[in-house]
């Protein structure tokens, strides 16, 4: 996973308690009727940050992208933007943009006048109109498009054009819903590097909604996990992935391998878990606050287990196990290993060499991994 | 082999033309051939026999096939102001009419556009519902409602709003409504059609790009639902100008319109040729307005 962490949002404001918050939600909660949408979400995002909300469908975070554009109101709380409470201004007069999922290209108009209909809802001299929406189009690279038709475009194109409409208004904050859902992957990945490189130039705020974590982790500063109506995780790619702290963000970002288990050493500096699914202990490198009988898990990404068909000198956080399946995607295998207990473990493996040592279906294994690589969470 | 498959071919071929010629047949045997016998008749001109006019074809005793275009209906059209009034105030009458029912259709489709989706369909049920009665049936009813010591007066009376029941029966005012009312499902329906199509994340795009409601209206949803006005425009324009119940019950004598003059000319008169010339130059006024229409609406595709 590529992540682009230190690029944006100089220093890591969030960690600077005096740092002023541009965008920040007071405790707001949305209900459609019975319905929770938002739960009691408080957040702040800096200037020129890219804040991603990323969540499974449902989860409330395109309820929250839409509070901030003004398209609904929050049954409780406060939205304020760059210091201003917003919460009771209508979309049209809010210092934001949005970028629609579907576009919402406006099918009766050619591509500049798409892009200059915000500008000239302002009122703005037609020369600055003309040379605003010319400069914008030159810089997502759609000059030569300017006369099309929006039913004449590719959709990279119209993701492009619907961009580009949003941010010549020059807002404080662009508002981005799932903006490359509609995309294959390879332009995908080549449209979210352009976009970080845009936001890079323009210094605009981006809070984006997202449901693929590989896209949140590209365009991210930082990211917001979402489930069921609240943030359960904001914090850095690398935070969240590296340090999850519950069993729901380590399962949703990437794969991972969970161990139910107790306390048998807590130590400040390591503790140890005994894990009967495991059946034996894990050995963590580094010490937790948690009740000594509470229920927890140590979470293990599956490409930071090593998989041997000897046995490794270490003693502690070491296994066997027999491979039940593999799965060879090219640039790495993802082996799936029936432990003695019956408990399934996922270990990836990148192909460095063409012909490594193969690790064949049915064969014994030795699985082991360092004490730094289990996280501890305890819900 | 090859001359079976040939002749399959054949048979493919002869049956995809039998598909499409059903449908040229019945426009053939149910328009276009009528079309020609009102044509016909409309170069005839009446006389005492049956049917009532004179042949346009006749043999002479010297065998000789004559051929008699009587043009007497046509520029009789054009000597009597009668009938170049009575056309003018048709077009009229259906321009307003088609005015005042988009003006009270257009929000209706929209409101029901935007209702939940339950609402929805009992609002269309109930802008369908009077359908189910006769035409004819709901014109008496608001003769029942106009006429002097009609509902409307009598409410009013005995209020104390009025004294003296107003006339409202056989007014222009009472044709307007009943045209209005009677046509409006026809406006309805296709505005709503349309309105239902449209995203509404167009509508929000533009209030984020700065409009104001009612600009976001003007900008976006009425340019997109163009196609929506002019089918429900056509639906009523159309049949509004030969429109001839609606004029005769609620309209009274002064409202002279074609449809009226036609069927005097048909039925009282029996001057079959005359009613046949006016109908085919009624023709002629609202087939291009009908072309129009066609052409606007394959041009709003392209887009």
């Amino acid at each position: 996973m590529v992540t682009a962490i230190g690029r944006r949002a100089a220093g890591e404001p969030w960690n600077d308690p005096d740092a002023r918050p541009y965008v920040e939600l007071r405790r707001v909660t949305k209900k459609f009727g019975e319905f929770t949408a938002v739960d009691d979400v408080s957040l702040k995002i800096y200037e020129r940050e890219v804040f991603c909300l990323l969540g499974a469908s449902g989860c409330g975070k395109t309820t929250l992208l839409r509070m901030l554009g003004g398209f609904e109101s929050p049954t409780a709380g406060r939205i304020l933007i760059d210091g201003e409470d917003v919460t009771d201004v209508p979309p049209y007069e809010r210092p934001v943009n949005m970028m629609f999922q579907s576009y919402a290209l406006f099918p009766h108009m050619n591509v500049e006048q798409n892009v200059a209909f915000g500008l000239k809802q302002d009122r703005l001299p037609k020369a600055v109109i003309r040379e605003r929406v010319a400069a914008m189009l030159e810089m997502v690279q759609l000059g030569e498009y300017a006369k099309r038709k929006v039913g004449q475009l590719s959709g990279g194109q119209r993701q492009r054009v619907a961009l580009a409409r949003a941010l010549v208004k020059r807002p404080k904050v662009l508002l981005l819903d799932e903006p490359l859902g509609a995309l294959d992957k390879k332009l995908r990945e080549r449209t979210q590097f352009e976009l970080i490189g845009l936001q890079d130039k323009l210094g605009v705020t981006f809070l984006v909604v997202t449901h693929d974590q590989e896209e949140a982790m590209t365009l991210a500063s930082r990211i917001g996990v979402m489930d069921r109506g609240t943030i359960a995780q904001a914090g850095t790619p690398a935070e969240i992935y590296e340090f999850p702290n519950s069993r729901f963000v380590a399962d949703f970002i990437g794969s991972v391998n969970l161990f139910e288990g107790r306390l048998v050493e807590d130590e400040p500096e390591f503790v140890r878990i005994d894990s009967a699914e495991l059946g034996g202990t894990i050995l963590v490198g580094h010490g937790i606050s948690s009740a000594p009988e509470a229920a927890l898990w140590a979470a293990l990404r599956p490409e930071k287990i090593t998989m041997s068909r000897g046995a490794p000198p270490q003693t502690d956080n070491v296994t066997r196990g027999i491979v039940q399946d593999v799965a060879y995607l090219g640039d790495l295998s993802i082996y799936v290993v029936r432990l003695a207990t019956g408990k399934l473990v996922r270990v990836t493996r990148p192909n460095t060499a063409r012909h490594a040592e193969p690790v064949e279906r049915d064969g014994e294994v030795y699985l082991s991994w360092d004490a730094a690589s289990p996280v501890v969470v305890t819900r | 082999m090859r001359r079976l498959l040939r002749r399959l071919e054949g048979t493919r071929v002869s049956s995809r033309g039998l598909v499409v010629a059903l449908p040229y047949l019945w426009l053939i045997a149910f328009f276009v051939a009528p079309f020609l016998i009102v044509l016909k008749i409309s170069f005839s001109h009446a006389a005492l026999a049956i049917p009532p006019y004179k042949p346009l074809v006749v043999w002479t005793s010297r065998s000789v096939l004559e051929i008699r275009l009587d043009l007497r209906n046509y520029l009789a059209m054009f000597a009597h102001r009668l009938y170049g009034d009575a056309f003018l105030n048709s077009l009229k009458v259906a321009f307003l009419s088609t005015v005042f029912s988009l003006a009270i259709g257009y929000p209706m489709a929209y409101g029901i556009a935007r209702a939940g989706a339950r609402a929805r369909n009992i609002l269309l049920l109930l802008v369908v519902l009077p359908f189910w009665t006769s035409q004819l049936l709901r014109i008496y009813a608001w003769v029942g409602l106009f006429k002097a010591n009609g509902l409307i007066n009598e409410t009013l009376i005995s209020l104390g709003v009025i004294h003296q029941p107003l006339t409202l029966l056989f007014t222009p005012f009472a044709m307007y409504v009943g045209i209005v009312y009677s046509y409006l499902p026809y406006v309805i329906l296709p505005l709503y059609a349309n309105l239902e199509k449209l995203d509404w994340q167009l509508v929000e795009a533009a209030q984020d790009l700065g409009c104001r409601p009612w600009q976001a209206f003007y900008k976006v949803t009425l340019p997109l639902s163009r196609n929506g006005i002019v089918a429900a425009s056509m639906l009523v324009f159309i049949p509004a100008t030969g429109e001839f119940v609606i004029p005769t019950l609620l309209g009274g004598p002064n409202s002279l319109m074609m449809g009226r003059i036609l069927w005097d000319e048909f039925f009282s008169n029996r001057d079959w040729p005359v009613a046949s010339a006016i109908a085919i130059v009624m023709l002629l006024v609202l087939v291009p307005c009908m072309m129009a229409y066609l052409r606007i609406q394959s041009r709003g595709s392209d887009s």
